[in-house]
């Protein structure tokens, strides 16, 4: 009960308070917005808009074409998302419908495991281990190519995709499987005839997520591709060396003179990234937002 | 087709499909066990107190990653300072106090969008803002502050969600007894999701402690002859001294490698293992 005045005041400060700490979220999305617009649109004055997409990165000659750092990322991540589908719907399928109790308390810490390695400690194994492999076993000139920074990129991307298709899985009412099983199917059956099909938004969103989560990885990628800039002509780009955004903002940033033109141009990458993340993160937040609609209908 | 030719591939479906499955998740898995295995035994002759206690002598080529440590628990210090009263007071507002309407719903957006910034993003961004328009320099300051904002959606969310899985039974009978909402949420419903909320930030900082691209061209230094002596001081870091020695550093011993990554995995799953631990005694406890 609030009968004296300073216990009210302390309540409405707080309240205000705790109301400026829940817009903040708003404020530093446009404060991010801000200052990638400030370092970033510059560049757009520094050189036409053809030169800027044009095909070649060679920044101590002038030549700022983003085009094939574009590529880069896109290849690479291309790569990841084919490795990392596979893989991380089938253990989230495993995990959700066919483990026992015993083996999922087992298994899922691992996964979240895998979730808190830091980047730069995969892109030091990348070095150690992946790229020497690659490159004997593919017999390739170098292991450090776009494919090792994929595979890396694949593993960071997995429990992404384990815990948001586990939980899409999950969320599909036990009614819907019992209804089948009772109807004579499979387990298997049951499980790409009528879970998952019933989960396909939520499955969606984590697919976009770790697309989004691939996109924007940094350190592992560009300590593993070899930081080519170089515009993939055919396949077999992806066992040459690449060089992705993230990564050439990475490498390149700590170089340059403050407000030069190369300066300005990696600022127009993170306008980039930013705009794919934005992108990405509102399709696949909206992907959920439609099937909750939709399992909404079904079941009232 | 008969019904027992049917029969037969149906079995045979299910038995190759389950197994599959079943591969597929030891192929995930198998890896992460690997490595932190394959870390611990390449690593572990170089962990020694001087290792750990003494300054890198030799172009960093010999003696210890002292500063490194000291400057990652400096940034992380740094980062909780500013991202857990703010991501906790934010996950406050969207649990219990925010209403239903168009500025909530872009609120979510606004949080859903920051956990999806790629982290060199937040680099350039720290550097732009933090770094040359306050002038705060290369520092830990500057770079604390960007993790901060990079680490804040991950304490905001995990505070919502622990403060909604209380029931509501324990706000009506808060309210119905004269407590005001604030009282409610301060004496209540906060203590109870308490270790949902410090599992949340101890899962926030260990990303925070862990990355390295936000804090390249914000307060990270390649090398240092002595500790930072301010928060306006660059500082080394282990995730960027990783990077450093791993590609810059010519004729670097494995062995250092090895040792390097190894003190900073224990720093990561380290709090990774508290987290868990608190989680699942708050689990086993709770009473509702």
């Amino acid at each position: 009960m609030l009968n004296n005045p300073r216990q009210r005041i302390s309540e409405s400060l707080i309240t205000a308070l705790i109301r400026l700490a829940g817009y903040s979220s708003i404020l530093f999305v446009g404060l991010i917005l801000i200052f990638l617009a400030r370092e970033g649109f510059p560049a757009l004055n520094d050189m036409p808009l053809v030169d800027l997409f044009g095909s070649r990165w060679y920044p101590i000659d002038k030549y700022f074409g983003v085009l094939p750092l574009i590529t880069g990322s896109i290849l690479v991540t291309v790569g990841a998302i084919l490795i990392a589908i596979p893989f991380g719907v089938g253990t989230a399928v495993f995990l959700s419908e066919f483990a026992p109790l015993w083996l999922k308390n087992l298994l899922k810490p691992i996964i979240e495991i895998l979730a808190g390695l830091p980047s730069v400690v995969l892109g030091f194994l990348g070095i150690q281990i992946v790229a020497p492999f690659f490159r004997r076993f593919l017999d390739l000139p170098t292991g450090l190519t776009a494919f090792t920074g994929a595979v890396l990129l694949a593993l960071i991307s997995i429990p992404t995709i384990v815990s948001i298709a586990e939980d899409a899985l999950n969320t599909v009412p036990p009614s819907y499987r019992q209804g089948a099983l009772a109807l004579g199917a499979t387990g298997w059956q049951t499980v790409w005839g009528v879970t998952v099909p019933a989960a396909r938004s939520g499955l969606l969103t984590a697919v976009m997520l770790g697309i989004g989560r691939s996109i924007g990885e940094t350190m592992a990628v560009m300590m593993v591709t070899g930081n080519a800039p170089i515009l993939p002509t055919g396949l077999n780009a992806l066992f040459l060396p690449a060089r992705t955004m993230t990564a050439t903002i990475a490498s390149e940033m700590g170089e340059v003179a403050t407000g030069s033109p190369h300066y300005h141009v990696l600022f127009f990458i993170g306008i980039i990234l930013f705009v794919i993340s934005l992108i990405v993160n509102v399709a696949a937040s909206s992907f959920t937002l439609r099937s909750r609609k939709r399992a909404e209908r079904l079941l009232s | 087709m008969d019904s027992v030719e049917y029969t037969r591939k149906t079995r045979r479906t299910e038995f190759f499909g389950i197994n599959l499955l079943r591969l597929v998740t030891l192929i995930t898995v198998l890896p992460v066990i690997g490595v932190i295995v394959f870390i611990m035994v390449r690593g572990a002759p170089a962990v020694s107190w001087e290792f750990l206690s003494q300054m890198p002598r030799d172009g960093m080529r010999a003696g210890g990653i002292f500063p490194a440590i000291i400057g990652t628990f400096y940034l992380t210090l740094g980062t909780a300072i500013f991202s857990v009263p703010l991501g906790v007071a934010a996950g406050i507002y969207i649990a219990e106090y925010a209403p239903d309407n168009r500025l909530t719903r872009l609120i979510r957006i606004a949080i859903i969008n920051l956990a999806g910034i790629p982290s060199v993003v937040y680099g350039l961004f720290g550097l732009g803002l933090f770094v040359l328009f306050l002038r705060l320099g290369t520092s830990i300051f500057a770079a604390s502050l960007t993790l901060s904002i990079m680490t804040l959606p991950v304490i905001i969310s995990t505070t919502e969600e622990a403060l909604r899985a209380v029931p509501n039974a324990f706000r009506v009978v808060s309210t119905s007894l004269g407590g005001t909402r604030w009282q409610t949420t301060w004496r209540i419903t906060l203590p109870q999701a308490m270790p949902g909320v410090i599992t949340g930030i101890i899962l926030g900082l260990e990303r925070a402690a862990g990355e390295t691209a936000p804090i390249l061209f914000t307060g990270a230094a390649f090398f240092l002859p002595r500790l930072p002596g301010s928060p306006l001081d660059a500082t080394m870091a282990l995730p960027y001294h990783i990077f450093v020695i791993s590609t810059s550093v010519p004729g670097m011993p494995l062995q250092i490698q090895y040792g390097t990554v190894l003190v900073l995995l224990f720093f990561v799953l380290g709090m990774n293992l508290i987290a868990t631990l608190i989680r699942n005694r708050a689990r086993a406890r709770r009473q509702w």
